[in-house]
């Protein structure tokens, strides 16, 4: 800096200076001009082929899988995956910024005019199934838990822990946050218990955590918490609650087969939305993730395979 | 401004090149430019917040705007909680950052010798420079777990949390900046004071200290002005539950801060809907508390000046 100031005031040889800074500055401007120009000549004439893939956490770990594995399979293609929540992927798609969005949860009714007021047209598939495993402590008591206990817990109705048959201790509910489609499914379907007209909110000192990662740490560390997360992020150091639908059916644990066979009162359908029917290397790819090859990853990640 | 007229002035006389004299002109001009510039990006930014926000105001109403409850996906668009969040925690960072702060600066800057000082305040300034979301890395694994345990909490991820990390945060704003205005008073001062037969500690506190109070003060709002724009930590270990506080009590409860709530919730809204405008209103919120802060720093800082002034003359 005080360099450039004393070359600016020396009187002598200032033009000199002052245009050969002026020379730089054309030189630098021009070389990026350059290197701009040669990217994109070159991504046009070697056909590098560019999946932008964004959407719902659940679904990251698969899809970064399926992008890795992919590579090997087709390496012409680069896949490029990030998570964020299935309404981010959503609304990347509408603004047109992602080729394909993962959403755990279906695309809203709103979400599908806005699209298509943007000239988009979301078109669904299922790529693998989910379910919603129930966590606590490795020390808390409690084994099972009927759906409806689980939805008075979250609603706030059950504060503690001996109200389920666990120790005297308070309850602290851990949650995603409401961008994250896991949030609004487990709304719908557990706090909600699938009613259309039931109007039950989460209570209000549930614990909004950004993300899997912040609820499994609480998990490992606090006797008090609850949790909910997909099975694929379910760890051996947490508790897995078995679900009953009511009191009267059998509590049921999360597994691949309790999921296929339609047991587990808590699973869904995970999905990918393209913009438009998708064509040529966006359509292979999606191709290739409904195949036998690509199906044995989802199962290794701990999700569902879809049943063909 | 004025000595740059009298040195051209005086350039003028020695008759310098007229080319020269444009040069400077045109130099001056681009320097005020620069610092006009500031003034318009806040006053753009400002205009695009109050756009952006302003439909919010017109599709919710008052009665839920004002409620105590957050819940954007079901179009309950309480903002108090959020605000309440920010306040707690802002205070409790401002109650640690403050007695950390300045008794570190006067440690540094009274006490400890020239070799410690040297090497202590370059410390505490890398320590300002630890990304945020480290710090909430730290407080989401170690901190709140020992909060939990030894408070007895519910869960550690509190206000509480989010305070002891933020006041870290605030810390080497505090401690640099104060430690600059206790060493911008005169050594006559303390030499004068200690002349008189007072202790090193009365000197401190009746004396350097309230020399310095006004370079102190700007310190500290600084230091509060750092803590409520904070976002990742707070995201991170306060649990981000919307409840309003609604005393000291809360502190040891989860909140959720206006700042995380922007974070978690942008990325998701559609462009311009209700949810869209309402983060933006948030934002503007957010905009005005830290003008005040910092309009109430400069006017308490100004007005001692000139107190200051008229005792000196």
């Amino acid at each position: 800096m005080e360099l450039l100031v004393s070359t600016l005031l020396s009187p002598y040889n200032l033009d000199v200076k002052l245009y050969r800074l002026f020379l730089y500055l054309v030189i630098i401007i021009l070389l990026a001009g350059c290197s701009n120009r040669g990217s994109s000549a070159e991504k046009t004439s070697d056909q590098i082929k560019i999946i932008e893939n964004k959407g719902s956490d659940t679904i990251v770990n698969l899809a970064l899988a399926w992008a890795e594995e992919y590579q090997v399979v087709n390496p012409t293609v680069n896949l490029s995956v990030t998570g964020g929540g299935s309404g981010t992927g959503i609304a990347a798609l509408i603004n047109g910024t992602v080729d394909i969005a993962n959403a755990s949860r279906k695309i809203k009714s709103e979400e599908r005019e806005t699209a298509l007021g943007n000239g988009s047209d979301p078109i669904e598939f299922v790529i693998a199934r989910d379910a919603i495993a129930i966590i606590v402590h490795l020390d808390n008591p409690v084994d099972h838990l009927t759906l409806h206990q689980i939805s008075a817990i979250y609603s706030g109705a059950i504060n503690n822990w001996k109200e389920v048959g666990g120790e005297d201790r308070p309850i602290v509910r851990l949650s995603r946050e409401t961008n994250s489609g896991t949030h609004v499914y487990f709304l719908d379907e557990v706090i909600r218990l699938g009613e259309d007209d039931n109007k039950t909110l989460f209570s209000q000192n549930t614990l909004l955590l950004p993300s899997s990662e912040g609820i499994g740490t609480e998990i490992r560390q606090n006797p008090n918490a609850i949790g909910y997360d997909g099975l694929g992020y379910v760890t051996d150091d947490m508790k897995v609650i078995g679900v009953a639908s009511s009191a009267d059916d059998p509590f049921i644990f999360p597994s691949a087969e309790s999921v296929n066979s339609g047991q587990y009162p808590i699973a869904r359908d995970l999905y990918m939305y393209t913009n438009g029917e998708p064509e040529g290397f966006i359509k292979e790819y999606l191709d290739w993730i409904l195949s036998t090859d690509a199906q044995k990853i989802v199962t290794e990640l701990g999700f569902v395979p879809i049943a063909k | 401004m004025y000595q740059l007229q009298n040195k051209m002035i005086s350039k003028q006389k020695i008759g310098i090149n007229p080319k020269i004299q444009k040069r400077e002109l045109l130099i001056t001009a681009l320097i005020k430019a620069a610092g006009y510039s500031a003034i318009i990006f806040v006053g753009m930014i400002f205009l695009f917040l109050l756009v952006e926000s302003i439909p919010a105001l017109r599709e919710v109403e008052l009665s839920n705007l004002l409620s105590s409850r957050w819940y954007p996906i079901e179009d309950h668009y309480g903002v108090l909680p959020l605000i309440g969040g920010s306040l707690i925690i802002t205070v409790g960072a401002t109650l640690i950052a403050l007695p950390f702060g300045v008794g570190t600066a006067i440690y540094l800057s009274e006490i400890a010798p020239r070799w410690l000082r040297e090497t202590l305040k370059p410390l505490v300034e890398i320590l300002g420079g630890l990304p945020s979301v480290v710090l909430g890395f730290l407080g989401m694994l170690i901190l709140s777990p020992y909060l939990r345990i030894w408070l007895d909490l519910p869960t550690g991820l509190s206000a509480l949390a989010g305070s002891i990390l933020l006041g870290g945060i605030a810390i080497p704003t505090v401690v640099s900046i104060s430690e600059d205005a206790l060493d911008a008073v005169p050594k006559s001062y303390r030499d004068a004071s200690l002349a008189m037969g007072a202790t090193e500690w009365q000197t401190i506190w009746r004396v350097t200290l309230p020399a310095a109070r006004s370079g102190v003060l700007t310190a500290v709002m600084l230091g509060i002005g750092r803590a409520i724009g904070e976002t990742m930590t707070v995201m991170m270990v306060t649990g981000n539950a919307p409840i309003l506080p609604t005393g000291i009590k809360d502190l040891f409860s989860p909140v959720r801060t206006m700042t995380a709530t922007i974070a978690a919730e942008m990325g998701e809204v559609a462009n311009s809907s209700t949810h869209y405008h309402i983060l933006f209103l948030i934002g503007i919120i957010l905009f005005l508390i830290s003008l005040v802060v910092n309009v109430t720093a400069s006017a308490v800082v100004f007005r001692q000046k000139k107190s200051q002034e008229r005792i000196l003359s």
